[in-house]
């Protein structure tokens, strides 16, 4: 490992990156607080309301729900994906021409746009011209996503799944590569079954890529809009409106400058908190 | 514990490798005949490449010899995974369940084998004593130092009652340097006490020299001599042998060898080979001598002429650099012994000078 | 292997079929005219027709979305990388007051959910007169994209071990012809790795990239919207432009194909 030494210059160099970043977060952040505040009917005047919206958005019931809706979602997407992942990469190969062919078909969902992705699904699951929608209407089951709430769940999470498992598998894959040679040496000698080597080595040792591998999906599950938007447009009704749904149908839609600029930071808050919780939780055990 | 034959071992790493004699580099391993017997201590020494490594895998099972056997006693192994040789290997560095205590980690191949937790009990313990790991038994195995890391590898071999050989792919490399001595001497002394067959890798000639009672000498996928550190010191086979051991390594000088069979360096006969010029019709025959055997000449006495370049103390002797012509030549002088200053002569011991044919060592009379 | 595990390559073959159906079916779907998809449901084009994608390769409101996009993507990935390399190394190599804040502070910003900042950045970039430029996207794109590729340069930089960087200054070199010269080319693989990953994020986010233009700069996700929308469902004009922005992904990808498992490393696992 490297010692750092303490030099002050040192922030020259990381100016241009605070400015710019800066730039894009304060002054927005800066301006929605503002708005979270204040109360306005149009013509630039603004007048101080204190923690009015603050409070309206937490008594609203579209927002209770909303918020319901995406934890529930949340916690759908992790409870597949990671272990999902986890599994298809400890299947994959570890040597030869098919890694390669694997890892790029499996990187391929990562790199569309969301509104294609979206799109895509929207299509696919459709009873009529889509072939999943299709597919399980001549199995028995009357699927219709833009009518039944269940069934747009059902399409929302597997657009998920199928968009953003391969990350989950691309970290573990890397996190297994990086296992040298002998731990997996040493267990054949000591004669330990399949079973043993997951939960002795391997597990441990992928600590780290899981880690990462559940905060990045919880907050971008968190955080989702265009996919879902694309696919849904948060029907049927509202049975999808997860919460980035909900915010930009207030903030553009109907902008309500100041209930949006409370749920935002509201919004922001939760990510963060639980991001932090999460974190914690996962890391504990090295504080020992 | 048995007596493990290794019987004609050959392996590529390659899936279609050539012949040998088109393309040797294909082969990690080539042509090993070996027995070692039940309970000695043994090193593979030679440098990086050797294939020692290669070798100590085959033994243990992590790889399968493209051709060849391997017999633990009267079993064929051959085809057997590690789990079942019953053998036990420490690694480079220290490989250890890092999420279990000490005293899991060496329960940990007794239970895979579904031993009665009783015994498992007094056998850990009795281990940990013999490792002085008594007092960390509790500890979670990643909290441990290296050595410590070192100790319970080696633990987890010792803890099988059956285990039929131990196998140490250079286990100090990572070891502090004040701590190797230590660990080297604990080695030494549980082989005695235990008992069990030890084949341990090496490319540092001090490890294996002493912690063996034979040595086996590798190079280029070849054993090139096995025996006793003794034998490799004062009788080398091949001229990699005696430049690789020994600090500093043999002296080896060009020689003539006439019709007779007598070889000269500088004009002086040096050695008399038996049997005629030995090797390609004496060309290419080189004359092998370490430092310890080379003296300088009593006055009267006649010898090779060679200027005194620079002696080095070393504390109980030095080292002398002699040049004759342009040849190096280096001799060991005793502390308190006296020297020539610039000019000298040396004299080789005859029963220690030895006449090498491309590489190998042939007859001679004297020696 | 026994038993199941002679099965383990069922696995993974299973997931890349599921992953291909969906692009298949839109594949199938690009080949056909709108007709042929609404009339009948067929596994593959009846009367295979390439008509839409001459219609977007030649048809500028929509081609340029596609160049739109592209540009900003590559602007911002440049930008991003360039500003990200000087603070990567400042993180890596120095203590500095509040520096533990600061890269913790940057990591936050990639936790915040860009439907916050829709309206703030529109009203922003706005008031900047630099509504409907690439730039606008290009920039607005740097709040997640620099944190993260501050992140995977640290990261990659503190794998390289100090006496480089002091070798390099003993012999003489200015900081910034070492750092050109020297060391960026010892991190390479981290630099594709980050330029991969700003790449990706920047390409594929729309929300941000929607709200901030309109015309001049639209990307080609707002086209494929507003034929949805204006003239009826022309499917099959859609799945072609869709299918068409796979194309930049599957490319990058095969460039990099070989750092994949390297570069999910990210140097810190």
């Amino acid at each position: 490992m490297n010692t750092r030494t303490p030099n002050q210059k040192a922030w020259w160099l990381v100016m241009p990156v605070v400015a710019l970043v800066a730039f894009n977060a304060v002054i927005p952040l800066m301006a929605v607080v503002n708005y979270s505040v204040q109360e306005t009917f149009g013509n630039n005047q603004f007048f101080f309301e204190g923690v009015r919206w603050f409070q309206e958005v937490m008594q609203s019931a579209r927002f209770r729900e909303a918020l319901q809706r995406q934890l529930l979602f949340t916690a759908i997407i992790l409870a597949i994906q990671i272990p999902l992942g986890v599994a298809i990469a400890l299947a994959m190969p570890r040597k030869g021409i098919g890694v390669s062919v694997c890892l790029v078909l499996m990187a391929m969902p990562l790199l569309i746009p969301y509104n294609v992705v979206g799109a895509m699904w929207n299509i696919f699951a459709l009873p009529d011209i889509g072939l999943m929608g299709r597919g399980l209407n001549a199995l028995g089951w009357e699927f219709n996503y833009t009518r039944q709430p269940f069934a747009a769940w059902v399409t929302l999470v597997a657009m998920d799944v199928w968009h953003w498992t391969s990350l989950v598998v691309l970290l573990t894959y890397a996190g297994l590569s990086a296992i040298p040679d002998a731990y997996y040496q040493a267990a054949r000698i000591d004669g330990a079954s399949r079973w043993a080597i997951f939960r002795h080595i391997q597990l441990p040792k992928l600590k780290h890529v899981l880690l990462i591998a559940v905060l990045l999906r919880f907050m971008d599950s968190f955080m989702i809009y265009t996919e879902a938007v694309v696919l849904t447009g948060g029907g049927p009704g509202n049975a999808t409106t997860l919460l980035s749904i909900d915010l930009v149908k207030i903030a553009l839609g109907q902008f309500d400058l100041g209930p949006a600029a409370a749920m935002s930071l509201i919004y922001f808050l939760i990510i963060l908190l639980l991001s932090w919780l999460f974190y914690t939780v996962m890391t504990k055990d090295e504080q020992k | 514990m048995a007596l493990i034959h290794l019987e004609q071992l050959r392996h590529s790493y390659l899936a279609r490798p050539r012949p040998e004699a088109e393309a040797p580099a294909d082969w990690a391993l080539r042509g090993l005949d070996l027995k070692w017997a039940d309970g000695g201590a043994y090193a593979l020494l030679g440098p990086s490449g050797c294939g020692k490594t290669t070798l100590l895998n085959l033994i243990s099972g992590l790889l399968r010899p493209t051709e060849g056997r391997i017999l633990f006693g009267s079993r064929d192994v051959t085809a057997l995974e590690p789990g079942e040789r019953n053998i036990a290997q420490v690694f480079q560095f220290p490989v250890v369940y890092d999420t279990m205590s000490v005293y899991d980690n060496l329960a940990f191949p007794l239970r895979n084998r579904g031993i009665a937790e009783a015994d498992v009990n007094k056998r850990v313990h009795e281990i940990a004593a013999l490792l002085d790991l008594e007092e960390r038994l509790a500890t979670r195995a990643a909290g441990l130092t290296a050595d410590g890391k070192q100790k319970i590898s080696l633990g987890r071999g010792l803890v099988r009652s059956d285990v039929a050989a131990i196998l140490f792919d250079e286990p100090l490399t990572v070891i502090d340097p004040h701590l190797k001595w230590r660990l080297r001497s604990k080695l030494k002394e549980l082989h005695q006490r235990v008992g069990v067959t030890m084949i341990y890798v090496t490319h540092d000639q001090t490890e294996a020299l002493t912690f063996a009672d034979q040595v086996v000498v590798m190079l280029e996928g070849q054993v090139v001599q096995a025996g006793t550190p003794v034998e490799l010191f004062e009788r080398p086979r091949h001229t990699f042998v005696g430049h690789f051991i020994g600090s500093p390594g043999m002296n080896l000088l060009p020689c003539e060898t006439d019709a007779a069979g007598l070889a000269r360096f500088g004009g002086v006969a040096l050695a008399q080979v038996k049997g005629g010029r030995g090797g390609q019709g004496g060309r290419g025959n080189q004359i092998g001598v370490r430092p310890e055997y080379v003296r300088f000449a009593a006055a009267g006495e006649g010898g090779l002429p060679v200027r005194i370049e620079r002696v080095s103390d070393v504390g109980r002797h030095r080292i002398v650099d002699a040049r004759h012509g342009e040849h190096l030549i280096k001799a060991l002088v005793a502390e308190g012994a006296p020297l020539p200053e610039g000019e000298g002569v040396l004299v080789f011991d005859p029963a220690h000078t030895h006449v090498y044919a491309d590489g190998w060592r042939v007859e001679t009379e004297q020696a | 292997m026994n038993g199941l595990l002679r099965f383990k390559w069922l696995v993974p073959t299973l997931y890349i079929v599921f992953l291909l159906l969906p692009i298949y079916w839109l594949l199938n779907m690009s080949f056909k005219n709108t007709n042929e998809i609404l009339g009948g449901f067929t596994l593959w084009p009846q009367q295979f027709t390439l008509e839409n994608y001459a219609k977007i390769l030649t048809d500028s409101t929509w081609y340029m979305g596609y160049v739109n996009s592209l540009v900003y993507v590559v602007m911002n990935t440049v930008i991003s990388v360039g500003v990200a390399l000087p603070a990567a190394y400042a993180f890596s190599r120095y203590r500095f007051l509040g520096d533990k804040h600061l890269f913790f502070w940057l990591l936050t910003n990639r936790m915040a959910p860009p439907a916050v900042f829709a309206l703030p950045f529109f009203q922003l970039y706005s008031s900047l007169n630099l509504f409907d430029t690439h730039v606008a996207v290009a920039l607005a794109h740097c709040l997640f994209n620099i944190p993260l590729a501050v992140w995977i340069l640290e990261g990659f930089m503190s794998g390289v071990p100090r006496e480089l960087d002091e070798t390099a200054f003993v012999d003489g070199y200015p900081f910034w012809k070492f750092f050109v010269k020297i060391f960026m080319p010892t991190i390479a693989a981290g630099i594709g790795v980050a330029a991969f990953f700003c790449f990706m994020f920047s390409w594929v986010e729309l929300l941000l990239a929607k709200t901030l233009t309109s015309v001049e700069a639209k990307p080609i996700a707002a086209t494929m919207t507003r034929t949805a929308s204006t003239s009826g469902y022309e499917l099959g004009l859609l799945a072609a432009a869709g299918a068409l922005t796979i194309v930049p992904g599957a490319v990058v990808i095969y460039f990099v194909r070989n750092y994949i498992a390297k570069g999910f490393a990210l140097g810190r696992v």
